[in-house]
């Protein structure tokens, strides 16, 4: 081993690398020499030694590494400590314990700070993979100057230090939108790299730090017009690249679609590509598709349509339906496709089509019923249960319009036991249809199919339903018509979309394997380990507007949301339809407020049957309470403030008086008022609801558009009781913050909309923030101490509060009944100072300083936050709790 | 980082493997297996595969699976543009990179992969570095090794590693210094049936042989530098300068690289420089169809377009083909049902035609779909994207070197349909 031959010394470490794990008496020995040529003057040995002694993993061996080690991580030669900060990483995977006690870490992170960018590149992977191990440690803890030391070392070090630091520097969290902004410049000259993975950790800096930019500034034009090249360069790529690039383009579609807008075309499809290339071009062409490009898009998914991969021409021939939903206007055009599709008799196309047909009759009823006679003629071809049950479905839905409905359905009924389950269903149903339209013919048919689903059928779906269908037959067939036929809302535009928290969370992800699966890493990363949850950073700019309709992922403004709200009978004709796929966009919605007649006909069957099901029987959250006032319409007003004295006083924070937020002229004759509590750690919104209209209201469903703090119901509204005329009707609906979250303008803003069987009203409101202000926001005093220092002082605002005659303990007890808690008093020259501390639903702190003069009425309020635009909302809260 | 490479032929034999931490057990390509199982050819193999513990991540080159195994988040573009490298680097060396010549030289092999990556880091991965550390095979060397019993590994360390241009090694020596450049475009296009163009995009290249002495100092300005705005560089051009005066700078490797790829996608920008005319029916009523092509020039800026080969996948139900061409060879096979027809130069005076009938599966219907016609050619003296290069300087050495530029444009993915 002491020789001066390189290439024997090369050798001599491979064979200990390879055998020191069945000898390590043997191997000891050979630790003096490692030592030896540790110590070396040509910095090419030092770094082999160093290198070969990590990789054997023999324990006593290891023991006496630590010494050379440390040396070589404060080496003169950047060669060597590159090649000694992986060696950390080697030795921390054989004895994580001894790193920390040798204080290696600390050396580690000094080395981010190294003059030369090789050694700054391994120092940062080497601590991304011990901190994978630990994710709890504040391995990665970056300040601006190690940032900018990393940005510049991004220029200089090789490819794969490029990715370490790109994937490093997206953790970071900028103070601000400038601080990101500067970042992003430095990091865009990455996209032009000619490794893709380079490129790909580079996109995805930029999409997660574009977040904090705001839209008005140019440079947020600049950069989004940047993105597209490099992406569409990673489609020109091996079809491996390709894959991986394409799941994540997709992620970054959904997230910014202007980017890619204009690049429909390098999506389309070649013959050649590879059946996982394919799909995922086909998926990011539908969310492409718009009305402006839907001419080419559907050309070129009709000449997939007939290509030989039957996988991809399925999902072709979906595609063309999901454009018809997504796109209105191209709806004609693409039922118009789909019937040439269906003339080529191709067995599988034939029946794709005709399932996605169905979709695109439920998106638009009463439109192209014309083509169900094509439809018909291809019955006998279908051997799919999933094409099978979409024509039955579209043959019960339009049975009035089929002469020969009853023979049809008729024919399927032969076979009634060998269909699978879903066809079964959707037969049963549609035979009742049948029957609800032409009710003379039929007798003898309906007969037949219940009495195959409830008597020879073992499958229970199937039973119930059955025998659900034959009550309502039997005891009211009015109500079982208002039931069966009922309108449907309409399905969604857009269908599996992620999960917008869920997005957000993948798009920190870009690039690694949680982006190609479309899951958290949390779900698939190997268990035991904790995994540090990432989230976008809050815009900070200061000129924010509310987020423009049209890149609200929907693309729908509020008013014109379809289906927001399906009413009760929507709900019962989607159970009806439920195993026919599409996503339906609808909330989960009261089970329970039937007419009260319609629950007795039921009876108990139906009554235990859905209590079991949904819970939507139990009367446990947000119970109503009908109760007529009795009062003359102008009048109501007066009398629903004499209701709240009772409400809303026992212990808990602060609730202001209730006020008209929908006033009856807007609303048909509805008029809601109300207010917001929060008792005992729950939110709720208290409601009344006064019928001034001359006829009966029932269905009342509510929904929330989404808002700064993701403020949803918990529960559906629930009005047992249809409201007579001029009868209210108070209702306290539990609230949670695990709704979707849209920035609003102003922060507290409240969208709502409200249903009832007239029609749909919408109103917004403005809700006090000490609602959303937490129990256990009582910071410790040495935690307040640093959080205050660590928040920069321009994100400190100074408020009055005038006219105030409270004194301080005052003061303090009665902001502590709504969780605004004060950490310590201080009495400095005559003036009182609190130091209070509230956190907010989200997780935001809010620091104070409130200083109360004896002499003076009016308070100073000082705040800091780190998000500084809630302070003015915390302010708010502040006057109304005090001066209350 | 990277555990383990397992290099796995077409019939499914691991035939390689390489561990850089702890080792995997081999049977952990039984979920790849299982996975090319379900595939129905090679191409279509997923290139990620999750198993209980580890995720496997594949290429597939020269019919040969590159399956590289992690235990951890990597980001998996890392992996695979790893996974290139090494073929590439396999391909430097040895020419080739096959089953066998991979099995021949097995012990230069290790030594690549060894040097390539530490602990799963990569370590040396530009071939000028690992060129020196281990030389790459020649006959030469093989016959000098056998006499004197030494072997392939260099006796010096690479000291490239050490400086700033890590790409290029030091005390490089030439009697004759020369660069060469080739611009090489190729066209990736989708031509539909009535011969309007639905996408076309130029993805071009320009690689570099250098052999020049010392450590010159390169720039190289275009005439056109405007076209040029989707570029991705080697590292060693200084991006800087380009972003401000559009002009290449760079100190180069030694040897062979690729200093630049480029993406030109304006429609505008692209012609098309051929165009196929095609006449291909089936009858539903009788079992014969016919076929006809004929391949013309068009957009050429008068040079002669070369090397034309014409390819196409016929249906199923394709039985036999009696055809004539009018120059050039062509070969139906009727088991993979692949047409081709090798057309060589195009004579725009007589334009090469393909003519005769197809006779189908007796019985069976006419099929849905219409086969697709792939095409392939060559242009010299030609960019066709336009692109020119003004001038090559040197700096930074005293002699004259020799330099050279060549254009070339070919076809990439060219597809006619029919």
């Amino acid at each position: 081993m002491q020789t001066d031959n390189l290439e024997l010394k090369k050798l001599v470490y491979l064979y200990l690398m390879n055998y020191a794990k069945s000898q390590p008496d043997m191997a000891i020995m050979a630790v003096n020499t490692f030592v030896k040529d540790c110590e070396d003057p040509n910095p090419l040995i030092r770094a082999l030694a160093v290198r070969t002694m990590g990789c054997i993993r023999v324990d006593k061996i290891t023991e006496y590494l630590c010494e050379p080690l440390r040396k070589c991580l404060k080496d003169e030669d950047p060669y060597v400590r590159k090649t000694a900060a992986v060696c950390v990483a080697k030795l921390h995977d054989i004895n994580a314990q001894l790193v920390e006690d040798q204080g290696f870490l600390d050396t580690l992170k000094d080395l981010i700070s190294d003059s030369n960018p090789m050694v700054v590149a391994n120092a940062v992977a080497a601590l991304s993979e011990i901190a994978e191990s630990h994710p709890s440690s504040n391995l990665l803890d970056l300040n601006p100057q190690s940032i900018n030391k990393l940005l510049t070392a991004l220029n200089e070090c090789t490819e794969w230090g490029q990715i370490f630091i790109l994937d490093c520097l997206a953790n970071y969290m900028p103070k601000d939108d400038r601080e990101a902004q500067s970042i992003c410049e430095r990091v865009t000259p990455r996209l032009s790299h000619a490794n893709s993975a380079v490129v790909l950790s580079a996109v995805k800096v930029l999409m997660k730090f574009m977040e904090m930019l705001s839209k008005d500034l140019d440079y947020y034009g600049t950069l989004l017009k940047k993105l597209a090249p490099p992406l569409v360069t990673l489609l020109s790529a091996e079809p491996e690249l390709q894959y991986v690039a394409l799941r994540n383009i997709n992620l970054i579609v959904q997230k910014r679609p202007e980017i890619l807008k204009h690049e429909m075309k390098v999506f389309f499809v070649k013959y050649n590509d590879p059946i996982y290339v394919k799909l995922e071009k086909l998926d990011i062409m539908i969310r492409l598709a718009s009305q402006a490009n839907i001419a080419q898009v559907l050309a070129e998914l009709k000449e997939y349509a007939t290509e030989v991969d039957v996988d991809f021409v399925r999902k072709a021939v979906r595609a063309i339906g999901r454009c018809a939903i997504k796109v209105e206007q191209s709806a004609e055009r693409c039922v118009s496709t789909l019937l040439d599709l269906i003339q080529t008799k191709v067995n599988y196309v034939v029946q794709e089509a005709i399932v996605v047909i169905k979709d695109i009759f439920r998106k638009y009823p009463n439109k192209y019923e014309s083509v169900i006679a094509t439809l018909c003629e291809n019955l006998d071809s279908l051997d799919e249960p999933e094409a099978r049950a979409a024509m039955i479905w579209i043959v019960g839905e339009y049975a009035e319009r089929i002469d020969n409905a009853d023979e049809l359905l008729e024919s399927f009924l032969e076979g009634f036991h060998d269909e699978s389950t879903q066809v079964q269903l959707q037969l049963l149903t549609a035979i009742v249809k049948l029957f609800l339209k032409k009710p003379t013919e039929t007798q003898e048919l309906v007969q037949q199919v219940l009495s195959l689903a409830t008597q020879d059928s073992d499958n229970p779906d199937l039973r119930d339903r059955g025998y659900i269908y034959w009550r309502l037959l039997s005891t009211d067939p009015v109500a079982a018509k208002e039931v069966v036929l009922a309108e449907k809302p309409l399905i969604s535009e857009e269908t599996d979309l992620i999960e917008p928290t869920l997005l957000d969370e993948l798009i920190c992800h870009i690039g690694t394997l949680a982006s190609v699966y479309h899951k958290p890493p949390g779900a698939f990363v190997e268990g035991g380990r904790g995994v540090v949850h990432k989230s976008l950073p809050p815009r900070t700019g200061s000129s924010e507007s509310a987020e423009s309709p049209d890149t609200a992922p929907a693309g729908v403004p509020a008013a014109d949301q379809p289906s927001v709200i399906p009413t009760q009978g929507d709900l019962l004709g989607d159970l009806l339809n439920l195993d026919l796929g599409p996503p339906v966009s609808g909330p989960p919605v009261a089970t329970s407020s039937v007419q009260m007649g319609a629950v007795d006909l039921l009876g108990g069957g139906l009554d235990s049957l859905m209590g079991g099901g949904s819970g939507g029987f139990a009367p446990a959250p947000g119970t109503a309470v009908p109760s007529n006032t009795g009062a003359p319409l102008g009048s109501g007003l007066g009398d629903l403030f004499d209701l709240t004295g009772g409400v809303g006083t026992l212990s808990g924070s602060y609730v202001a008086p209730k006020t008209v937020w929908l006033p009856a002229m807007k609303a048909k004759g509805l008029e809601i008022s109300g207010t917001f509590s929060r008792q005992v750690g729950s939110i709720s919104m208290d409601l009344v609801l006064t019928n001034k209209a001359l006829q009966v209201m029932s269905d009342f469903a509510i929904q929330f558009n989404r808002n700064s703090f993701g403020l949803a119901p918990a529960a559906p509204l629930q009005v047992h009781a249809p409201l007579a005329p001029n009868q209210s009707v108070e209702i306290s609906l539990p609230l949670n913050t695990v709704g979707s979250v849209m920035k609003m303008d102003p922060l507290n803003n409240l969208q709502v909309a409200v249903k009832n069987n007239i029609d749909v009203f919408y109103f917004s409101t403005l809700y006090p923030l000490h609602i959303l202000f937490v129990e256990d926001g009582k910071m410790e005093r040495q935690m307040f101490l640093a959080t205050w220092k660590d928040i920069p002082n321009e994100n400190e605002t100074q408020f009055q509060i005038k006219d105030c005659s409270l004194n301080a303990d005052s003061v303090s007890s009665k902001l502590q009944g709504s969780n605004i808690f004060t950490i310590a008093k201080r009495n400095v020259e005559g003036q009182d100072m609190l130091y209070q501390s509230l956190k907010l639903t989200n997780g935001i702190w809010v620091l104070a300083e409130l200083r109360i003069q004896p002499s003076n009425p009016s308070f100073t309020l000082s705040l800091k936050c780190r998000a500084p635009e809630v302070s003015q909302y915390v302010y708010q809260a502040y006057e109304t709790i005090l001066k209350n | 980082m990277i555990h383990s490479l397992f290099l796995i032929n077409a019939a499914g034999d691991i035939f390689l493997e390489k561990h850089w931490k702890s080792v995997v057990s081999r049977s952990v390509c039984d979920y790849f297996f299982e996975a090319q199982e379900r595939a129905s050819e090679a191409e279509n193999v997923p290139p990620v595969i999750p198993t209980p513990h580890h995720y496997l991540l594949s290429v597939y080159r020269h019919k040969i699976f590159f399956v590289a195994v992690i235990q951890s988040e990597v980001p998996p573009l890392f992996v695979i543009e790893f996974l290139h490298r090494v073929v590439d680097t396999f391909q430097d060396y040895f020419g080739v990179c096959s089953e066998v010549i991979i099995k021949d030289n097995v012990v230069v092999v290790y030594e690549v992969l060894e040097e390539m990556l530490d602990n799963g880091f990569p370590l040396a991965t530009e071939s000028n570095i690992l060129k020196e550390l281990i030389k790459p095979p020649t006959i030469l060397r093989t016959v000098v090794n056998t006499i004197t019993g030494s072997t392939n590994v260099g006796d010096q360390l690479p000291t490239g590693q050490l400086s700033v241009v890590p790409w290029r090694r030091t005390g490089v020596k030439y009697t004759n210094n020369e660069a060469y450049f080739d611009v090489i475009e190729e066209i990736d296009a989708i031509i539909d049936k009535s011969g309007s163009t639905i996408t076309a995009e130029i993805q071009g290249v320009i690689d570099a042989c250098v052999k020049l002495t010392g450590m010159p100092d390169l720039t190289l300005s275009f005439m056109n530098p405007r076209l040029l705005d989707d570029v991705s560089f080697h590292p060693c051009v200084r991006f800087k300068r380009w972003e401000s005066e559009r002009i290449l700078s760079f100190i180069p490797p030694d040897g062979n690289f690729r200093l630049l790829s480029y993406h030109v996608s304006a429609q505008n920008l692209v012609a098309i420089p051929v165009y196929v005319k095609h006449n291909i029916s089936f009858r539903d009523s009788s079992s014969l169809g016919r076929f006809e092509i004929t391949v013309g020039p068009k957009q050429t800026m008068g040079k002669t377009v070369e090397g034309v080969m014409v390819t196409s996948q016929m249906p199923k139900s394709v039985l036999n083909m009696t055809l004539t061409p009018s120059q050039g060879t062509h070969v139906f096979d009727p088991v993979t049902k692949l047409l081709s027809w090798d057309v060589g130069k195009i004579n725009p005076q007589k334009l090469p035609s393909l003519k005769g009938s197809v006779s189908l599966q007796a019985g069976t219907s006419k099929p849905d779909e219409n086969p697709t016609i792939n095409l392939q050619f060559k242009i010299q003296q030609l960019a066709i994207s336009g692109l020119k290069v003004n001038r090559l300087d040197m700096y930074g050495e005293k002699y004259k070197p020799f330099k050279g530029i060549k254009y070339m444009t070919k076809a990439g993915k060219f597809q006619v349909r029919t």
